[in-house]
């Protein structure tokens, strides 16, 4: 395999799995989980 | 399997504790080294003519010192600190971490003694020779099996967002450190890089854009996800976005070391490449700045009587503005003006005294009275003072290099009709004088307000009695 279309395939993975990071992020049934989280700091004492 | 760790029903705060002391006194020394070398560029006698003495072997001393030593402490002081509060678990392997403050300390000495004695790879930020490369290696590995221990014996489920920044930054640090300090030994204390020509030059920068942005981002903004939280007493402005910029963070920042390496041997391609991710970098750098400054929205009234908490917000606006000058510096038409001159020492400075050093003040200054059981610290007049000390220091200390930085680039490249250099390189010297003499100044009341927190800190610790803190019980948090 020519080591370009691996370059290529890593720049193109990377870069879908950043907007799928980004839209799963985002989305609306993972809020209240994230409310949750953000809140850890609070819950230690 | 049982870890013992998950038994305890108090927390490992020892380590805790002797990190943030030495941080504090690493910080004056790595900083009074820093006024020395200052003044030595106004009046270069103050070199007394010594070999050990000399910029050249000071300089080194004082990078390795406020950002290995001061810096180091604190992310370690802090890293143990919050993912033992996050995780709801004592500290993974006690011994273990017992020696990563040891064995950093034996770092630091060994970096204090072999660097003005001269001995040196020549690698900025690397400096240190092969016996001490090793010894780094071996306390970070353990720093790494003790924090990823403690995550992973955690009681909690999810994994808070401070923890992902150490943790980005300690896997990080390893891996450049060791691909950096490949090297081979042809005696004691001296080595040669596995690496040549071009190739070096690649390899070390890579290691030193990304000590800036693993060692000097994402760990104090795993600082900052606790801290600025905990002292605003409100929860992070938004979740999602820290996510985002973390893995944004982690996708641009590896690639836009060649930056340092504009109009160099390096092929064009390469830099022009670095240049697109450093101008990338500038969405996930501001979307920290964002998250950090928006969770006062609605708290911002705190500012005006927590000093502590003054400290934290600036470091933001500090990050926020030296994010967006690096950047714009590493665009190489802005490069082939600033490269080499002040302007990039007064961009580090902007980066270091303003965001790593005031958030990391700003943190101790937060641990330190819980740490060794008082409500507050000693002074809080004295956390006011400080706070001005170091931000007009801060102030004085970038505008006058940025002035002077400007100025050598732009004589350096002023040439006559005949198209002769219009300027010598000495000329260029002399003009900064002045600017030299108003950034030692700086140096001085930023140092100045370090002293009086080592005093303050000191009398917090002394007289006290640590109090155990003790883990809430599982049922608490489920």
């Amino acid at each position: 395999m020519d080591v370009n279309l691996l370059r290529v395939l890593v720049t193109t993975v990377s870069f879908i799995l950043f907007v799928g990071i980004v839209v799963w992020a985002w989305r609306k049934r993972n809020t209240t989980e994230f409310k949750e989280a953000a809140n850890l700091p609070f819950n230690e004492d | 399997m049982q870890y013992s760790n998950t038994q305890a029903t108090t927390y490992n705060d020892t380590v805790v504790r002797q990190f943030s002391i030495m941080a504090v006194v690493w910080g004056v020394v790595g900083m009074l080294v820093g006024v020395i070398i200052a003044a030595q560029l106004v009046w270069p006698e103050l070199n007394f003519g010594l070999p050990w003495t000399s910029f050249g072997r000071l300089r080194p001393l004082h990078t390795n010192a406020v950002i290995f030593a001061f810096g180091g402490c604190t992310l370690f002081a802090t890293s143990y600190y919050v993912v033992q509060r996050t995780c709801h678990v004592s500290l993974f392997y006690s011994k273990l971490a017992s020696f990563t403050f040891w064995g950093w300390q034996a770092v630091i000495v060994a970096a204090a003694i072999s660097l003005p004695l001269g001995y040196t790879t020549g690698k900025e930020y690397a400096e240190l020779e092969w016996p001490i490369d090793i010894l780094i290696a071996l306390v970070w590995i353990s720093y790494a099996i003790v924090f990823f221990g403690t995550i992973g014996t955690r009681k909690v489920k999810h994994i808070y967002v401070a923890n992902w920044f150490f943790g980005a930054f300690i896997l990080a640090v390893a891996l450049l450190h060791i691909v950096n300090s490949a090297e081979m030994p042809v005696g004691f204390m001296k080595s040669y890089s596995a690496y040549a020509g071009v190739q070096d030059a690649m390899v070390q920068w890579w290691y030193g854009h990304n000590a800036v942005g693993f060692f000097l981002t994402a760990g104090f903004l795993g600082i900052m996800y606790y801290f600025v939280p905990k002292q605003a007493e409100r929860p992070v402005y938004s979740y999602s976005l820290s996510i985002v910029h973390f893995w944004a963070l982690i996708f641009t920042y590896m690639w836009a070391g060649p930056h340092h390496l504009h109009y160099t041997a390096l092929p064009d391609w390469t830099q022009s490449l670095g240049m697109v991710f450093s101008l990338i970098l500038l969405a996930p750098s501001w979307g920290g700045m964002i998250n950090g400054m928006m969770t006062m929205s609605g708290a911002w009234h705190k500012l005006r009587t927590d000093p502590i908490l003054r400290f934290l917000i600036v470091s933001l606006s500090f990050y926020g503005m030296s994010t967006f000058e690096g950047p714009m510096m590493a665009i190489k038409t802005v490069n082939s003006l600033s490269h080499y001159t002040d302007w990039t020492v007064g961009h580090v400075h902007s980066g270091a005294l303003g965001w790593v050093g005031l958030v990391s003040m700003g943190a101790l200054y937060y641990l330190v009275p819980r740490l060794f059981g008082k409500k507050q610290m000693h002074s809080m007049q004295a956390i006011e003072l400080h706070f001005w000390l170091a931000t007009v220091g801060i102030v004085l200390y970038i505008a006058a290099l940025w002035i002077a930085g400007v100025m050598e680039g732009l004589m350096w490249r002023a040439i006559n009709a005949d198209g002769t250099l219009a300027y010598t390189f000495v000329e260029s010297v002399k003009a900064k004088q002045p600017y030299y003499m108003i950034r030692l100044l700086g140096g001085v009341l930023y140092l100045s307000g370090m002293v009086i927190m080592l005093w303050n800190v000191l009398k917090t610790a002394t007289n006290c009695k640590p109090a155990l803190a003790s883990i809430p019980p599982v049922a608490a948090h489920t």
